[in-house]
C-alpha cells in the first residue's frame, strides 16, 4: 500500500538524509524502523507524511505519488495516516478530550459522531477518567495514549509512529507498544521507528535497519523474504 | 457542514482567546495603546480644524465710506462685491446703525456721549463688513475695491482697514498651511508605528502557536480550519481593544471636554465624542477589528506552509 521508490533526500547543506531508499509497505503489516540518530529514520517519516519533498525518486500510496498531490488533496491524504511523536505533539491549551475530537473535526465529522467516538476511543487506550485533563495535567505516558487515541479516532489505514517510547519509562513503553499491537491486530498498518532494540526482538515483526540514510537491513523486503 | 465548521472556528477562537489569557491581555493592551493614539490624533484633528475654523470667522475686513455718501452708490458697491466668487459674505452697516452701535458700546462712558450729543449730527459714516470664503483670499478682495476707489464710483470709499489686520491674517495663512501639513506627516508617523507595533505582537503571540499550527496540519486540518480561530481572536482583539479605548477616553473626554471649550477653540471635545459616537465607535473598533484580521492572517501564513 505504501511504496518508497528509489527516494533520496540532500539538503542544501550537501548532507545526505536519505540514499536510495526503497520499501514496500504491504497492508496490515507492523514494520519497525531502527537506526542511530541521524540514520534517517525521521526524513523517512516525513517522506511519509509529504511534509518533505525528495530530492529524487517518489513515494506512492495506493499507487499515487504523494508529492504531486495537491494541498487539498494532502490534507484528504494525511486524514489517512494517523500520526504519534516522541514529543506527543498534542495542542496544550486543549484537554484530552478536546485534542482527540480536533482530528474529528479536522475530519469533517459530524458533532454527533464526535460525542459518541472520542469517550470510546479514549476508554480504548484507558483514559476514561482524564478526558477532560489538559496535557500539562498527565504524566507523558498518559499523554502518549492521548496521542494514539487522536491517531487513531479517524480509523486510519496507517498509524506513524515516530519514537513513541523515546520519552517514556520502561512500563510506560511496554504499555504504549502493547496498545499499537492491539491496533495492529485490528487490521491497521504500523510503521514504528525507535532506538530501542527490546522492544523490536520483544515484537518479532518486520524490522527495517537503517544506516548514514541508507537500508542496512530490511527483514520483510521482497529478496530477503524469498531468500528465507 | 458549512455552518458546523463556522461554529467551530468560532468556538474555537473564543476557548483560545479565553485559556491563552496572558497571551491575550498583553495584545489587547497594545492594540488598546495604539488604538489610543489613534483617536487622540483624530479628536486633535477635529478641535484643531474647529480651531482654525473659528479663528477663520473672527477674520474680516471693514470698508469705511466717506460721510453722507450716497446710498445707492455704496449699494452699486455692495452688488460688486457679493458677485465676487471669494466674498462669502457682505454686511453693510449703516451711518445710523453705526450711531447706535457706537452709543451701545460707549453706554457706561458719560464723557464720550455728551460730546456726540453736543455735536448734534451723526459723525459716522456707512460700512460693509466683509468675510472672504477663505483668509487667502482677502488680498483679492481689498485689490477690487482699491480698483474701485480709483473709480467713479469709489471716491466715496473712506478707507479700508485691511493693512491693520493683513499681519494677522498673513500669520494666521501661513500657521493654516504649516499646521495641516505637519499634522499628516504626525499622523502617518504615528500611524504607520501603531500598525507596526501591533502587527508585532499579534505575530509574537501567533509564534507560540506555531508547534500547535504544525500538529493541526499534520492531523489532515485544511488551512481556513487552522486559520478561522486565529482570525476569530484577532477579531476579538479588535473589538475588546476598541471598547477599550472607548472606555479609557471617556472620563478623559469628560475631564477635557470644558478645558478645551474654555481655550477658544469652539470645541466642547466631550460634546463632539458624545455626538459623534456611534462613528467614532464604528471607526476604532473597526481599525482594531481590521488590524487584528490582518495581522492574524499574515502571521498565520508564515507557519502554514509544511
Amino acid at each position: 500500500m505504501l511504496h518508497l521508490h528509489k527516494v533520496s533526500k540532500k539538503y542544501k547543506d550537501q548532507s545526505i538524509a536519505l540514499d536510495d531508499v526503497t520499501i514496500l509497505i504491504r497492508p496490515k503489516e507492523f514494520v519497525s524502523v531502527v537506526g542511530h540518530s541521524g540514520a534517517g529514520k525521521t526524513t523517512l517519516l516525513k517522506m511519509i507524511l509529504a511534509e518533505e519533498r525528495p530530492t529524487d525518486g517518489a513515494v506512492f500510496y495506493e499507487k499515487v505519488d504523494i508529492h504531486s498531490l495537491k494541498r487539498k488533496e494532502i490534507n484528504d491524504y494525511r486524514r489517512r495516516i494517523g500520526t504519534v511523536f516522541q514529543d506527543f505533539r498534542l495542542l496544550p491549551d486543549k484537554t484530552a478530550y478536546e485534542n482527540v475530537a480536533f482530528a474529528m473535526e479536522a475530519a469533517g465529522r459530524s458533532d454527533e459522531e464526535i460525542a459518541s467516538d472520542v469517550p470510546h476511543v479514549l476508554e480504548l487506550v484507558d483514559l476514561g477518567k482524564k478526558m477532560h485533563s489538559f496535557p500539562h495535567q498527565l504524566s507523558g505516558g498518559e499523554k502518549q495514549r492521548v496521542a494514539i487515541a487522536r491517531a487513531i479516532v479517524n480509523q486510519p489505514d496507517i498509524i506513524i509512529a515516530d519514537e513513541p517510547t523515546g520519552n517514556l519509562d520502561p512500563v510506560n513503553t511496554y504499555d504504549i507498544i502493547q496498545i499499537l499491537k492491539k491496533i495492529n491486530d485490528l487490521g491497521t498498518t504500523i510503521v514504528l521507528t525507535t532506538h530501542n532494540t527490546g522492544i523490536v526482538e520483544h515484537l518479532g515483526k518486520r524490522v527495517i535497519t537503517m544506516q548514514n540514510g541508507k537500508v542496512a537491513h530490511d527483514s520483510g523486503a521482497l529478496d530477503t523474504v524469498l531468500k528465507k | 457542514m458549512f455552518w458546523t465548521k463556522i461554529k467551530r472556528t468560532i468556538r474555537a477562537g473564543f476557548v483560545s482567546f479565553w485559556r491563552n489569557g496572558y497571551v491575550s491581555l498583553a495584545s489587547v493592551l497594545v492594540m488598546t495603546v495604539t488604538l489610543t493614539v489613534l483617536t487622540s490624533i483624530m479628536l486633535t484633528g477635529a478641535l484643531l480644524d474647529s480651531t482654525l475654523t473659528s479663528v477663520k470667522n473672527k477674520v474680516d475686513i471693514n470698508v469705511y465710506f466717506v460721510k453722507g455718501a450716497n446710498e445707492e452708490d455704496i449699494a452699486v458697491i455692495g452688488k460688486a462685491l457679493r458677485g465676487l466668487p471669494q466674498v462669502q459674505q457682505v454686511e453693510y452697516i449703516s451711518s445710523e446703525d453705526a450711531l447706535t452701535q457706537f452709543r451701545e458700546r460707549h453706554k457706561d462712558d458719560e464723557l464720550t456721549l455728551q460730546a456726540l450729543d453736543e455735536l448734534g449730527t451723526n459723525p459716522l459714516g456707512a460700512s460693509f463688513n466683509i468675510k472672504a470664503q477663505d483668509p487667502s483670499q482677502y488680498e483679492g478682495i481689498v485689490k477690487f475695491l482699491e480698483d474701485a476707489k480709483g473709480g467713479n464710483s469709489g471716491s466715496i470709499i473712506d478707507r479700508i482697514n485691511y493693512t491693520k489686520n493683513k499681519q494677522a491674517i498673513d500669520a494666521l495663512n501661513r500657521i493654516i498651511a504649516a499646521s495641516s501639513r505637519l499634522g499628516s506627516a504626525i499622523i502617518i508617523f504615528f500611524v504607520v508605528v501603531a500598525i507596526l507595533i501591533t502587527f508585532n505582537t499579534v505575530r509574537l503571540a501567533i509564534y507560540i502557536f506555531r508547534e500547535e499550527i504544525s500538529v493541526m496540519r499534520l492531523v489532515g486540518a485544511s488551512e481556513m480550519y487552522i486559520r478561522g480561530p486565529f482570525l476569530t481572536v484577532g477579531i476579538m482583539y479588535g473589538v475588546v481593544s476598541g471598547v477599550l479605548t472607548l472606555l479609557i477616553l471617556y472620563p478623559i473626554m469628560y475631564w477635557v471636554g470644558p478645558i478645551t471649550e474654555s481655550f477658544g477653540t469652539g470645541l466642547n471635545l466631550f460634546a463632539y465624542f458624545s455626538h459623534n459616537f456611534g462613528y467614532l465607535f464604528l471607526v476604532v473598533v473597526g481599525t482594531g477589528v481590521l488590524l487584528g484580521t490582518i495581522s492574524s492572517y499574515l502571521a498565520v501564513r508564515k507557519y502554514l506552509k509544511i
